[in-house]
């Protein structure tokens, strides 16, 4: 079932640590161009899926295929790199002892063989730095272990922009971010998202519900629901997992597993939207 | 011809230490006892396994103890070489002594020096990209990689003692006369490996140098910093990583093969564990991470070995253990490193003082007003 317009499909995902069922025959895809935001209480698989998708974890059984011809499950994590899946982690990721410039120009050089890497950075190169640097507002010569949390986020999605992926996975990108980072953030992803496809892991509803324009629902390792956000918003099934607890995010894992072992039973019940 | 005049300024401007020290180090001969100088030979070729040491833990942050082995295998391929010419159309003594009656098949290649030489180089390059392969593609790493290097070095002294008969066992192979036909006892003999040694390191010390000033360089210090992340920024760093560490082991290799026609011997007690514990404590005095450090360290501090132990046979070995535990203590960064960082400091205080002619540095760019404007209008 492998259709054109879908540059990510994922069918009957399953994966299991010690026995629980993180991902549970999880199916989910994404369009072409397509803006999508992932939200689910703690736990419910939401890393998980993107550590799937990127080749760090393997699943135990399902079928995940990028661009129409790429089986996920046999790439390893450099390779699906190249073929353009950029992943950008939940805390910030960069190299603290190299510049600002110096961190995109390893960015850039993602496909040199390592005697090309002797070699100097292209003219061309150079300029894609430069044009990056503009955009995330940021000096060449600052050492990025001496930015702060913020433009650490920055520079890290501009790493990744600069290797123009097919597909970009931000995980909760606007975490420890002002109010005013994340609105500038939420402006980025959207200008990002016209040229590529872009999967958004976000505990935060307030930017979920600015930003997002199609919203899917994890929840227990399934997918709940899956749709606009004003739908979602308003579905008593997500207000009962999710919204309902105050925008939860920092809830004990002990209540999340409850609540989602109540909510699991609703759930087989009840059709998906 | 006016280019090569520029090239020519240039590399004296930003070149003039290098050459300075390359020159003082050739000039040595003539202010140095024939004693001396065979001791500084052997330090300059410690000076090469110190920088193969650098660039993996300096710079890629894997910490080797498997240097001193690489070195000795490198020293150990010359030996042969020596030893069969030394021995000319006789059995090496250590054979007969062992009751062995011929030469083993393994050993008679080692007639030619020449292929001696590549074998020094190319055996531990390829033991450390076997070896570094399967290690780093299994992502082992920090200390579980310290200890398989080092397992695998007392795993060969170990296998050398055992095999008397073809590797000369405890006592190693000594007993040389000549290499390319000259007498090895003739001072012209030792200063000329004196000179191919001060030429060997000044090479090694370019390659280094153009390799950590490059882009190669640069992405084994990103994996020191955060390895997952070279690896989603689509580097295989198994190969990176496999590649330096092949490098830095044929570096030793180099200087095991330099080492042996200067000092005479080699035996499995110069190659095991606490050699290679030795070459650390090079880089670390003198400061990893930077080459000048590695060089100096080794020379530091097998100059004072050799100082102390001639002064103080009976305590010396406290006056090294004292230097490193306090070299670590003090000098966390090493001596360069802390001389570096001096000399910032030393700027920063002399703008203090004299505002107008140190260069102010670039102001730091305010998180929240600029990426944001650019945001926008993106």
């Amino acid at each position: 079932m492998v259709s054109e317009q879908k540059i990510l499909d994922a069918r009957g995902v399953t994966i299991s640590f010690d026995g629980f069922k993180v991902l549970d025959n999880l199916d989910f895809s994404m369009n072409y161009g397509e803006l999508r935001f992932l939200i689910g209480p703690n736990g419910a698989g939401k890393t998980t899926l993107l550590d799937i998708l990127t080749g760090k974890t393997r699943p135990e059984s399902g079928r995940i295929v990028f661009d129409g011809h790429i089986h996920v499950r046999f790439w390893p994590e450099h390779a699906l790199v190249q073929q353009g899946i950029g992943r950008k982690f939940q805390t910030p990721t960069i190299f603290s002892s190299l510049t600002v410039y110096e961190n995109l120009e390893a960015a850039i050089g993602f496909k040199d063989h390592p005697l090309r890497l002797c070699q100097k950075l292209p003219q061309a190169s150079r300029l894609a730095v430069e044009k990056i640097m503009d955009l995330i507002g940021l000096r060449a010569n600052v050492r990025a272990g001496q930015l702060s949390h913020g433009e650490k986020q920055w520079l890290e999605i501009g790493m990744l922009l600069i290797q123009e992926p097919k597909l970009l996975l931000l995980d909760e990108p606007v975490a420890g971010m002002t109010r005013r980072e994340r609105n500038r953030t939420g402006e980025l992803l959207q200008a990002i998202a016209q040229q590529r496809s872009v999967l958004v892991v976000e505990h935060d509803m307030d930017f979920v519900r600015r930003f997002a324009s199609t919203v899917t629902v994890l929840h227990t390792g399934k997918t709940l629901c899956e749709g606009p956000v004003e739908v979602i918003q308003n579905d008593p099934q997500v207000i009962e997992v999710y919204l309902g607890r105050g925008h939860g995010s920092d809830h004990g894992a002990g209540r999340n597993a409850r609540n989602a072992r109540a909510l699991d039973q609703q759930t087989r019940a009840a059709p998906s939207v | 011809m006016s280019q090569a005049l520029v090239v020519m300024r240039r590399l004296i401007q930003k070149g003039w230490p290098f050459l300075l020290a390359l020159s003082l180090l050739l000039l040595a001969p003539l202010a140095l006892s024939d004693f001396r100088l065979n001791l500084l030979g052997k330090f300059l070729t410690f000076a090469i396994v110190a920088l193969g040491l650098d660039l993996i833990w300096g710079y890629g942050g894997m910490l080797s103890l498997g240097q001193g082995l690489f070195f000795g295998l490198g020293a150990y391929a010359m030996a042969m070489y020596l030893k069969l010419e030394a021995s000319g159309q006789h059995l090496p003594d250590f054979m007969v002594w062992s009751g062995r009656e011929t030469l083993p098949l393994f050993w008679k290649p080692f007639y030619s020096p020449f292929f001696a030489i590549v074998v020094a180089i190319l055996f531990p390059t390829l033991l450390a990209a076997v070896l570094g392969y399967l290690v780093f593609r299994s992502r082992t790493r920090g200390v579980y990689f310290s200890i398989i290097t080092q397992a695998l070095t007392l795993i060969v002294s170990i296998l050398l003692i055992g095999q008397q008969a073809v590797t000369g066992g405890t006592n190693g192979i000594t007993n040389f006369s000549t290499i390319f036909g000259s007498s090895l006892s003739n001072p012209q003999t030792q200063m000329a490996l004196y000179g191919i040694t001060v030429l060997c390191l000044g090479g090694v010390y370019l390659l280094c140098r153009w390799l950590t000033h490059s882009r190669l360089g640069r992405l084994l210090i990103a994996l020191r910093d955060d390895e997952d992340r070279v690896r989603f920024l689509g580097y295989n760093p198994v190969a990176i990583k496999t590649l330096i560490f092949a490098l830095s082991a044929g570096l030793s290799g180099l200087a095991g093969a330099l080492f042996i026609p200067q000092v005479g011997i080699i035996s499995p007690s110069a190659l095991g564990v606490v050699p290679s514990i030795e070459i650390v404590i090079w880089v670390a005095v003198g400061g990893r991470g930077t080459l000048v450090g590695a060089v100096v360290g080794a020379l530091l501090v097998s100059w004072g070995k050799s100082l102390f132990s001639e002064t103080f046979p009976a305590l010396w070995q406290y006056f090294m253990g004292a230097l490193f535990i306090g070299a670590v203590l003090l000098f966390p960064q090493g001596l360069v490193g802390y001389l570096n960082q001096a000399r910032l400091k030393a700027r920063a205080m002399l703008a203090r003082w004299w505002p107008q002619p140190a260069p102010q540095p670039p102001p730091v760019v305010e998180p929240e007003a600029q990426p944001g404007k650019k945001f926008v209008s993106s």
